[in-house]
C-alpha cells in the first residue's frame, strides 16, 4: 500500500467515524424524558418559540428524518441559533476558536518542550537523583486535577506574588499560568513514556551492536535509539491531544480565557445546546483530523505499517 | 525455605520444597515495591476513614454558623470553616465516602461492560466484533469531557446519572484489552478441548478466558478508579456533579475559587485530598503492573 492509499483509506474512516460521533451528539438531546423540544428550547421559552424551534428541525417528524435534516444542515456548518443572544452558533464558535488553539498549542509545546527531554535524560541516567525527582514530580503531576493546579498557581503567581495576571487575555503573560496548568499533567504523563520507550530501545541488541561497532555515543543515540524510541512517543502524543482538547475547556473556564471550552460550559450553564452540539461536533472533527496525523507520520517513521 | 527436615541417609537434613501459591509469589513481588505498598496503605486509610465518616468527622458536616463564615484553620477546625461556616474538615472527610463511592461504583460499570462487551467481540468475532470495535473508536474521537457535562446536564445531576455516565466512559480500555487476550487464546488448545468435551461458550469465556486478562484488567481498574474520582471531582468543580449541600472535594473547591482571596484554606485541602488519592491509586497501580508482569519471570 502507498503512503497515498494509506492516507485515502483512513480519511475514508474518519468520515465514518465523524459520523457516528454526530449520533452521539445528536442524540444527547433526547435522552431527557420528556418533550425534547422543551429541552432544547428550554422550559421558560414564549410558545411561538418553542413551535418555531418544532418547526425549523423538523421536531415532529420521525427520529431519523430529524437526524437526517440535522446532520445536513451540520455538514453546511449550520448549527442554527443560541438560544440566549441569537447569535448563529458557527460564528460564535468561529470567534473564539482562535484563542483556543493558541493556548492548547503553547501548553501542548511547553509540555514537549519539557517532558521529552527529560524523559529522555532520565532514562540515559537512569537511578540518579535527577531520574527518582523526575519520576516523583511526574507522579504529583499526573496525579493533581489540572484545575486544582490552575488555582493554586493563580493563588501563589497572581495574588501573592502578583508576577501574573490572574485571568483573561492580552499579553504573553496571560499565557504562562493557564498553560502550565494545562500542559502539567499532559508533560508528566509523556515523560514517564519517554522514559520507558528509550530505556526499551536502549535495551535492544541493534544497540549493543552500534557500541561494539565503536559508534560514539552520540551517534548511538541519536540516530539509531531515537528513531526507535520515537514510535511509541508519537503515538502517545497523538492520543493526548485528545484529552489535552477535553482538559482545555476546565481551564479556560478557571482562567475566563475566550475561547470554545469557556463558550461551552457558560452554555451548558445557560442550557444552550445547539452552542454545546456544535462545539462537540467541531472538537471531534480536531481529534479526528489530529489522529489522522499521528498515523500518518506513524506511517513515515516506520515504513512497516504502510504494508499491513 | 525447610521446615520439619528429614533427615538423609549421611545424617544431614533433606531439604523439603515447599512451592509458593501465585498469589503468594505476586504479593512478595508487590511487598519489595515500597512506594506501591504505600499507595496501598494510604487507599485502605481513605478508604477506613471514609467509611467511618459519622464517627470519624469531628462535626456535622452540615452545620452552618453564620457568624463565623470563613475563619480560618484554628485548632478546634484544623480546615478552617466555609463561606456559611461549616467546618471544611468535617466536609473535607464526607466528601471523600462520596467521591470515593462514586469512583468505585463508576470503575466497577466500566469492568463490568467494557470486560463483558470485549469478551463477546473477541470470542464471536465476525459482525459482532466489528460493531463494537467501531463503537470503540467513535468514543475515542469524542471529547469525552464535554459530552459527559452535556449528558449530565440534560439528563440531570444526581450522584446516580454521574456514576453511571462516569462507568460508561471508561469501558473501552478494558474492552479493548480483553478481547486481544480471547482472540490469541481461541485457537489455544484448552480451548478447542473445553469445546469438544460439550462446554457452552458461556463456560468457556467465564473459567478459561478471562481469569488469563486477570492482571492487565486490575491495573487498569486501579488506575481507573483515580480516573473516575477525577472526574467527578471535575464534574463536581462546574456544578455538574455532586449538588450541594452534599459535599464533594469538587464542589468544595467551587467555593474555594469563589473565595480565594480572602479564604485560600478552603481551596487548598480537598484538591491535596484529591491529590494525594489520585496519587496512592497510581503508585499502587503501578506495583501491581510490575508485580503481575509475565515478563519478569526469570
Amino acid at each position: 500500500m502507498t503512503l497515498g492509499e494509506f492516507i485515502s483509506r483512513r480519511l475514508f474512516v474518519s468520515i465514518f467515524l465523524l459520523l457516528g460521533v454526530s449520533v452521539i451528539v445528536f442524540g444527547v438531546i433526547r435522552l431527557a424524558p420528556g418533550d425534547p423540544v422543551l429541552v432544547v428550547a428550554g422550559l421558560d421559552s414564549p410558545p411561538e418559540v418553542v413551535e418555531s424551534i418544532r418547526k425549523e428541525w423538523g421536531f415532529d417528524l420521525p427520529v431519523y428524518a430529524q437526524y437526517f435534516r440535522w446532520l445536513v444542515r451540520a455538514v453546511r456548518l449550520d448549527f442554527g441559533q443560541s438560544l440566549m443572544t441569537r447569535e448563529k452558533v458557527s460564528e460564535m464558535i468561529i470567534a473564539r476558536l482562535p484563542a483556543s488553539i493558541k493556548l492548547n498549542l503553547v501548553a501542548y509545546a511547553l509540555a514537549l518542550a519539557i517532558s521529552i527531554p527529560m524523559g529522555i535524560y532520565s532514562a540515559l541516567k537512569q537511578y540518579s537523583l535527577l531520574d527518582h525527582l523526575g519520576t516523583v514530580v511526574a507522579l504529583v503531576g499526573v496525579s493533581m486535577p489540572g484545575f486544582w493546579l490552575g488555582l493554586i498557581l493563580i493563588l501563589y503567581f497572581a495574588l501573592y506574588l502578583g508576577w501574573f495576571p490572574v485571568f483573561g487575555v492580552g499579553t504573553w503573560k496571560h499565557y504562562v499560568l493557564p498553560s502550565v496548568a494545562l500542559g502539567a499533567s499532559q508533560a508528566a504523563g509523556l515523560m514517564r513514556m519517554t522514559r520507558s520507550s528509550v530505556l526499551e530501545a536502549m535495551n535492544q541488541d541493534y544497540i549493543r551492536t552500534a557500541r561494539a561497532k565503536g559508534l560514539a555515543e552520540r551517534v548511538v543515540i541519536f540516530k539509531h535509539m531515537l528513531k526507535n524510541a520515537s514510535l511509541p512517543i508519537v503515538t502517545i502524543m497523538g492520543m493526548r491531544l485528545a484529552y489535552l482538547l477535553s482538559g482545555s475547556f476546565i481551564i479556560e473556564t478557571i482562567f475566563a480565557w475566550p475561547g470554545i471550552g469557556r463558550l461551552a460550559i457558560n452554555c451548558l450553564y445557560s442550557r444552550d445546546y445547539f452552542v454545546v452540539q456544535g462545539t462537540v461536533l467541531l472538537t471531534a472533527v480536531m481529534i479526528v483530523f489530529a489522529n489522522l496525523i499521528v498515523d500518518v507520520t506513524y506511517c513515515f517513521l516506520d515504513p512497516r505499517i504502510r504494508y499491513q | 525455605m525447610s521446615e520439619g527436615a528429614e533427615k538423609t541417609t549421611n545424617g544431614t537434613a533433606k531439604p523439603e520444597y515447599k512451592e509458593s501459591t501465585w498469589g503468594q509469589v505476586i504479593w512478595q513481588r508487590f511487598r519489595k515495591h515500597r512506594l506501591a505498598v504505600t499507595g496501598l496503605v494510604i487507599i485502605t486509610l481513605l478508604y477506613g476513614i471514609a467509611m467511618l465518616a459519622p464517627w470519624v468527622a469531628p462535626y456535622d458536616p452540615t452545620d452552618i454558623a453564620p457568624d463565623r463564615r470563613l475563619e480560618k484553620p484554628t485548632a478546634a477546625h484544623p480546615m478552617g470553616l466555609d463561606e456559611v461556616g461549616r467546618d471544611v474538615l468535617s466536609r473535607v472527610i464526607w466528601g471523600a465516602r462520596i467521591s470515593m463511592t462514586i469512583g468505585f461504583v463508576a470503575a466497577g460499570i466500566s469492568l463490568v461492560v467494557g470486560v463483558f462487551l470485549g469478551a463477546v467481540a473477541g470470542y464471536y468475532g465476525g459482525t459482532v466484533d466489528n460493531v463494537i470495535m467501531r463503537v470503540v473508536d467513535v468514543l475515542m474521537s469524542v471529547p469525552t469531557f464535554l459530552l459527559i457535562i452535556a449528558i449530565v446536564a440534560v439528563v440531570g445531576p444526581n450522584i446516580t446519572n454521574v456514576m453511571i455516565v462516569i462507568g460508561l466512559t471508561y469501558w473501552s480500555s478494558y474492552a479493548r484489552v480483553v478481547r486481544g487476550t480471547v482472540l490469541s487464546l481461541r485457537s489455544i488448545d484448552f480451548v478447542e478441548a473445553a469445546r469438544a468435551s460439550g462446554n457452552s461458550s458461556l463456560r468457556i469465556i467465564l473459567r478459561h478466558v478471562l481469569p488469563n486478562c486477570f492482571a492487565p484488567v486490575i491495573v487498569m481498574a486501579t488506575l481507573n478508579v483515580a480516573g473516575s474520582i477525577l472526574l467527578e471531582t471535575s464534574l463536581s468543580f462546574l456544578g455538574f456533579g455532586v449538588q450541594p449541600p452534599d459535599p464533594s472535594w469538587g464542589n468544595i473547591l467551587t467555593t474555594g475559587r469563589q473565595y480565594m482571596r480572602h479564604a485560600p484554606h478552603i481551596a487548598l485541602f480537598p484538591g491535596l485530598a484529591i491529590s494525594i488519592t489520585v496519587l496512592a491509586f497510581n503508585l499502587l497501580g503501578d506495583g501491581l503492573r510490575d508485580a503481575l508482569d509475565p515478563r519478569l519471570n526469570a
